[in-house]
């Protein structure tokens, strides 16, 4: 069987004629000359490395800054299709919040038995200092980066929640910069919907969250972990593009019951925080001790309504990956609907049935770490060598609570431009979804994340992955 | 704005006129050595001095050679005012103060440091000195440019220019207290050619050989130069025309924020000395200690200035 027949290929049919979404541009494409545009792939890279979007890799000998990889085709989604995928993330994103607001007062969900408890209470993604605690405006998770991953011309998964602190929005809104400067052109031809908005739409909806208290014009500020911080770029990016103030944890301190910035005329109070910085480290006073990054009693502000952390602490609990495989009851239980988005089927290897499939089964699957991100720890069974599963097993068999396994999905793949032409690579997509108490807005585009090796399925950033710009057509 | 942010645009500026500084050094240092005749390595040793590292350099060297003087100003990462350190230090605060800086500034400062990083990976020859001199200054124009031309001039720009030109007056200050003696009347070097050398250095060091011979017709005397550099007011790296500055950005941001604060009182008084001394006072009262309490002035202003605008938790 070969990889066209195994793949839904987004852009070419079987026979190599362009989709419906890519009519117009592959059109265009095959008006163009290669080597012209590969002259223009290599300008977007210095584009990219002159404006200093970059990101600092962990683990890494020298803390140097590195690229992430641009292509500079498009992944192109009609409105059709997108329509289908916002009404799917929007119902997730509602029963998101309606489960944290449930996880963190009535425990609804665990009295019907839909959810076990055992896996709030050993799970240290839950806070307890959020119990009975109502955040602003009700509101969880103001800003969302939902994974999906698609199969098939209808068939799109979601793979991950990403409900803390989704990083990722800065790569949408210069990926489309970066295709405006390079081809005006195409989308003078081809009516793409805009993503521009997304920094004035942040801003309104982090405003819309303050705390009743604040009246008139309410402050909001970034929250950094600081410049050694791999995402410091966006975070920088996006404060410049709001208008507001990047802080870290040493610019602030807490006065008269509100959080305060340190300015050159003085202290200045903050209604809305938007927190790059992860729960750990969010509060010495309530949470690691040892932390710098924080705010030592921001915690007690904000439950005395003095503040909004956006996205509220204790937030992990829903995209935790064990508590994934309950999406689907999850949605259920709080909207009264049957999920729109399908999840991935998920084997929890606390459970000793699902243990022994999946190590019966290891070659066939992929496996993560339940608190993982950025795909480190994880197993791509049909990639990995003898001696890597043999290795996993081990780790899998020692802390099978630790795990979780899915089938290895038949990604869907978009060409990316090599030096032979286009050639066919799998990617996934985060769209980006702000949450106010009024409304849920999605912008129309997001992240598309490429895993630029040939046959490879793994498109983290830390891991070879690249980033195209992602088209939503206009109806 | 947060205090942490005045204070990056504070510090990206004054290692940006640093870089610039230790290029113009090292140029200065080059051209003397070149013309003369003994080939000895002497003015090494001032230029160290001037740039206050001297005693960094002899911690790794033992002796002062021309070529390991060069590479320690220009690529040292263990000097704090190599032109390589300073760059990546003014980058690493840019960095910090993205926010307040515009795209185009962030920019000529990013590519600078990437051009520099690149040209600078291994020694410069003397051979290609002069072009990598060339190539600092002309990256420090391009930055300059951008600022002028895109920033709005509120508080931002104002700490930018404190930075600037605060560098700017320790640095000419420095050479000032370095080259001293070549400038006091002694009986036994007067007219020798030796002094027209070191004079034409110290004027070379703040680019300054060619308008100060345009204002004097031609005519050098050390009075004549030591009042160039400390009271002419036209002359853009003299004390009085940096100190005029930072009393005007000073003023701007009391202004600004209708708040005087004790740094004011401080540029009040460094800045009466400046309009209202005169260099033959100066010489009489010794120029070498007026340097010393300007320089200790200087300082106290920067601290100052540091503690009034809440740079520091």
């Amino acid at each position: 069987m070969s990889d066209t027949d195994r793949f839904f290929d987004e852009m070419l049919t079987p026979e190599g004629t362009p989709r419906g979404p890519y009519a117009s541009y592959g059109r265009w494409f095959d008006g163009e000359d290669l080597r012209e545009l590969r002259k223009k792939s290599a300008e977007a890279e210095n584009f990219f490395r002159r404006t200093g979007i970059t990101f600092n890799v962990y683990g890494q000998a020298e803390a140097d800054e590195r690229l992430i990889p641009f292509d500079i085709v498009p992944r192109v989604i009609s409105a059709r299709e997108w329509a289908r995928l916002t009404k799917g993330i929007e119902q997730r994103v509602r029963a998101i919040n309606a489960f944290l607001h449930d996880i963190y007062h009535r425990q609804e969900i665990l009295r019907a038995g839909r959810v076990p408890v055992e896996i709030i209470a050993r799970n240290d993604a839950f806070l307890p200092q959020m119990i009975g605690m109502a955040p602003p405006g009700n509101v969880y998770t103001h800003i969302v980066g939902t994974d999906l991953v698609r199969t098939g011309e209808d068939e799109f998964f979601v793979l991950e929640d990403n409900a803390r602190t989704p990083s990722g929005v800065s790569y949408m809104l210069e990926n489309r910069e970066t295709m405006l400067q390079m081809f005006p052109e195409l989308f003078t031809r081809i009516k793409v919907q805009e993503v521009s908005d997304y920094p004035r739409d942040l801003r309104r909806s982090l405003a819309a969250s303050a705390p009743s208290n604040c009246s008139g014009d309410c402050t909001v500020a970034i929250l950094t972990p600081g410049i050694h911080n791999s995402a410091y770029f966006e975070h920088a990016f996006l404060a410049d593009q709001m208008g507001i103030e990047l802080v870290e944890g040493h610019d602030l301190r807490i006065l008269d019951g509100k959080v305060a910035m340190r300015t050159t005329e003085g202290y200045k109070p903050i209604d809305v925080l938007y927190r790059r910085v992860d729960d750990d480290f969010l509060d010495p006073l309530s949470f690691n001790p040892e932390s710098q990054l924080g705010v030592p009693g921001i915690m007690d502000v904000y439950r005395a309504g003095g503040i909004t952390i956006a996205n509220a602490p204790g937030t992990g609990i829903a995209d935790d990956k064990a508590i994934y495989s309950y999406m689907p009851d999850i949605v259920e239980f709080y909207t009264g609907e049957k999920a729109i988005l399908q999840n991935v089927p998920t084997w929890r290897c606390s459970e000793a049935e699902s243990l022994k499939y999946v190590l019966d089964n290891l070659s066939e699957l992929v496996v993560k770490e339940v608190h993982g991100s950025g795909g480190y720890g994880m197993l791509v069974g049909p990639a990995a060598s003898k001696k890597e599963l043999a290795a996993f097993r081990k780790k899998l068999e020692a802390r099978p609570a630790n795990y979780i396994a899915q089938p290895t999905l038949a990604l869907s793949t978009v060409p990316i431009l090599t030096q032979k032409g286009l050639a066919p690579r799998h990617v996934d997509l985060r769209p980006f979804v702000l949450v106010a108490p009024d409304r849920i807005s999605i912008t129309p585009g997001g992240l598309t994340r490429v895993a630029l090796k040939k046959g490879s399925l793994v498109v983290n950033s830390s891991q070879g992955g690249g980033t195209k710009d992602t088209w939503v057509l206009e109806e | 704005m947060l205090g942490k942010t005045a204070g990056g645009l504070f510090w990206m500026f004054r290692y940006l006129e640093r870089s610039e500084n230790t290029a113009r050094l090292i140029e200065a240092g080059f051209r003397i050595a070149l013309t003369r005749a003994d080939g000895d390595d002497d003015e090494w040793g001032s230029v160290l001095q001037t740039a206050a590292v001297a005693h960094l350099y002899y911690q790794k060297h033992e002796t002062l050679e021309a070529a390991k003087a060069i590479d320690f100003l220009l690529r040292d990462a263990t000097n704090p005012s190599s032109v390589l350190t300073a760059i990546s230090a003014a980058r690493m605060n840019a960095r910090l103060v993205r926010t307040a800086i515009t795209r185009e500034v962030w920019e000529a400062v990013n590519d600078t440091y990437m051009i520099l990083k690149q040209r600078l990976t291994r020694p410069v020859s003397a051979r290609d000195l002069p072009e990598v001199l060339a190539l600092i200054r002309q990256q420090s124009a391009l930055v300059r440019g951008a600022m002028h031309g895109t920033m709005l001039r509120n508080d931002i720009f104002d700490f930018c220019r404190l930075g600037t030109f605060l560098e700017r007056a320790d640095n000419t200050a420095r050479i000032l207290d370095v080259k001293y003696y070549v400038l006091l009347p002694s009986i036994s070097q007067i007219g020798s050619s030796l002094d027209n050398v070191q004079w034409e250095t110290i004027l070379r060091s703040v680019a300054g050989q060619r308008a100060y011979r345009w204002i004097t017709q031609g005519e050098t005397s050390p009075m004549g130069i030591a009042d160039f550099l400390v009271f002419d007011g036209r002359m853009p790296r003299s004390l009085a025309f940096s100190v005029g500055k930072m009393a005007t950005n000073l003023a701007y941001l009391e202004r600004a924020y209708g708040q005087r604060h004790p740094c004011h009182d401080q540029i009040d008084v460094i800045s009466a000395r400046l309009t209202h001394g005169t260099i033959e006072r100066v010489f009489e009262d010794g120029l070498h200690e007026f340097i010393t309490d300007f320089l200790t002035d200087i300082a106290r202003l920067g601290q100052q200035v540091e503690t009034d605008y809440r740079f520091l938790g």
